[in-house]
């Protein structure tokens, strides 16, 4: 499936993070939009309702978020790509529908603008305090995948790939920005229609007589029947068989919830993407996503020209995140700093991954503004003590 | 590498000109630039600024604390930005809305507003300045910025508002 020449809007432009995000979903071919506008992600749902209309695309302002996610399930299971764009308290409600995209495996894009909370918190300045939501928000067990750009420019490039893996892998994706990414504007770069190879869901190889909703083969993810396209289509949030049939038994969880885990963990070329910088000769490694990744390359930046040997992870799919890269770039360093502006949330995993290898340091913030690459840096060096910053 | 912040009231068309100078360095002059705004909640009469990065190399942070350049269209911004007049190296400021206490050669005034009402329309005053703007502190070409002011404002204004930024060009002055 590519988009049609016309419709996607190529060349160069100086474009804000919001709507490189949109123009991605547009390239992606998502032509179904529902959601409730809040800052600062309301710039994507504007670009939205102006664009999808004339391209034959659908934009819904729904009555709040917990119906913007029901309605691009829907969209997304009568064939349409759709998304959602929200921020953190929009990004609460969409939690239960979040866990009813993964149980039905329906491929969808919810995007977060992260501002800082909790609650209404900080409207429009930045947080990255969503993160561990993104990961753990809905109940249940299950396996998040949440990109993190760190300019408009990867706001458009991973928003494209977003759709590609929920399509891929028939899940619903997360886009993690944050309220700098999302109101920035730089130069951004749209290719050719077609250029950047799109994907869509495997439909059904066999006629509607042999088709088993939920029957998979060796890559654990199965063929999606459209609905209204002459299938049985048969989804529910409770547990269910191979038909798609609820049965709730200890048996039936048993096959159901760990191939959703392995589906996503045995698939990780689909979507894992990290930037590596100055990190060969590295003594110490920053590890940084979305706008916090930019803070942290100045610190490297700033390091290196006064002879620290520091060097930069940024991974741009934080979960799952990229753990043997992670582990092959630290292989060699004494200390990570891990930067980001929540209290510790991904340095948690971080933590996790290293303890023992390394002294690990934080850089936290409440939230509001952006972490100075000064900060970033005093943290690198050796005389500071291994602690949590207020 | 120059950090601009452009800072006044909503509605003097603050944001705008740091969209315009944006986009004539990253799309007319080979260079990066990076943009970012603050404003409150209000459309119009609020404090806002745009601050904006202009780089010949990749942009590692976007954000700054002090600008090199300072245009300060309101009293209000000027006395909010006061403490960033010491560390930059050009201030510039409509000198019929901003009274700055004491001379100093790198704070360059002229009067945008004024200017920008005789040639019809007042609202042209950031076009006017960005013209200041352009031969003072040479960070785009003029032409570059021409072709972003074109590019931007509504077709039928195009006219007016290139005869505006070059009558900012124009000012008379050390250049």
């Amino acid at each position: 499936m590519s988009p049609e020449k016309g419709v996607v809007l190529t060349g160069s432009h100086f474009m804000l993070g919001d709507q490189a995000c949109a123009e991605g979903a547009i390239y992606a071919g998502c032509r179904f939009f529902a959601g409730y506008p809040i800052t600062p992600a309301t710039e994507i749902a504007e670009r939205m309702a102006e664009r999808l209309p004339p391209i034959g695309g659908q934009y819904i302002q729904m009555e709040d978020e917990i119906g913007s996610v029901a309605a691009i399930l829907g969209a997304s299971v009568a064939g349409v790509k759709a998304m959602t764009a929200t921020s953190g308290p929009g990004f609460s409600l969409m939690q239960e529908n979040l866990g009813l995209g993964f149980m039905m495996e329906v491929p969808c894009v919810v995007v977060n603008v992260q501002r800082g909370g909790p609650s209404t918190g900080l409207p429009t300045s930045v947080g990255q305090q969503d993160m561990m939501q993104a990961r753990f928000g809905s109940h249940g067990d299950y396996a998040a995948i949440a990109y993190s750009p760190s300019s408009p420019q990867e706001a458009f490039e991973l928003t494209v790939d977003a759709f590609n893996t929920a399509e891929r892998l028939r899940t619903p994706v997360l886009v993690m920005m944050d309220e700098v990414v999302g109101h920035m504007r730089e130069r951004v770069v749209i290719p050719e229609a077609g250029k950047r190879p799109l994907l869509y869901r495997r439909l059904p190889s066999v006629p509607p007589s042999q088709y088993r909703p939920y029957r998979v083969g060796e890559d654990l993810v199965p063929e999606m029947a459209l609905a209204g396209g002459g299938y049985s289509v048969r989804m529910t949030s409770l547990t269910h068989d191979e038909l798609g049939r609820a049965v709730t038994d200890t048996a039936t969880q048993a096959v159901l919830l760990p191939r959703l885990l392995r589906k996503v963990s045995e698939h990780r070329e689909v979507y894992e993407q990290y930037e590596l910088r100055h990190a060969k000769d590295a003594e110490v490694l920053v590890v940084a996503y979305g706008i916090t990744g930019r803070s942290a390359l100045g610190a490297v930046e700033l390091g290196r020209t006064r002879g620290v040997r520091v060097g930069l992870f940024r991974p741009k799919t934080v979960w799952p995140f990229p753990a043997d890269a992670l582990l092959r770039a630290a292989r060699s360093v004494r200390r990570v700093v891990v930067a980001e502006v929540n209290m510790g949330q991904v340095a948690l995993e971080v933590e996790r991954l290293l303890a023992g290898k390394c002294t690990i340091v934080r850089v936290t913030s409440p939230g509001g503004e952006v972490l100075a690459p000064e900060l970033i840096l005093e943290a690198c060096s050796p005389e500071r003590a291994p602690k949590v910053r207020g | 590498m120059t950090r601009i912040r452009f800072a006044g009231f909503g509605g003097q068309g603050v944001v705008l000109s740091g969209f315009i100078l944006g986009r004539a360095a990253c799309l007319h002059a080979g260079k990066n630039a990076a943009m970012t705004q603050n404003y409150g909640p209000e459309s119009r009469g609020g404090a806002c600024s745009a601050d904006v990065v202009v780089e010949d190399k990749e942009i590692a942070v976007p954000v700054f604390a002090q600008p090199d350049v300072l245009i300060l269209l309101s009293q209000e911004a000027a006395n909010k930005n006061a403490s960033w007049i010491p560390g930059a190296k050009l201030v510039l400021i409509d000198e019929d809305l901003v009274h700055l206490e004491g001379e100093d050669p790198k704070i360059l005034k002229a009067p945008f507003t004024r200017m920008a009402t005789s040639l019809g329309r007042r609202i042209v005053a950031n076009i006017v300045m960005l013209g200041y703007l352009t031969d003072r502190s040479k960070i785009v070409p003029a032409t570059a910025m021409e072709e972003a002011i074109r590019d931007t404002v509504p077709p039928k204004t195009i006219d007016l508002n290139l005869k505006a930024f070059r009558a900012g060009l124009a000012v008379p002055g050390a250049g």
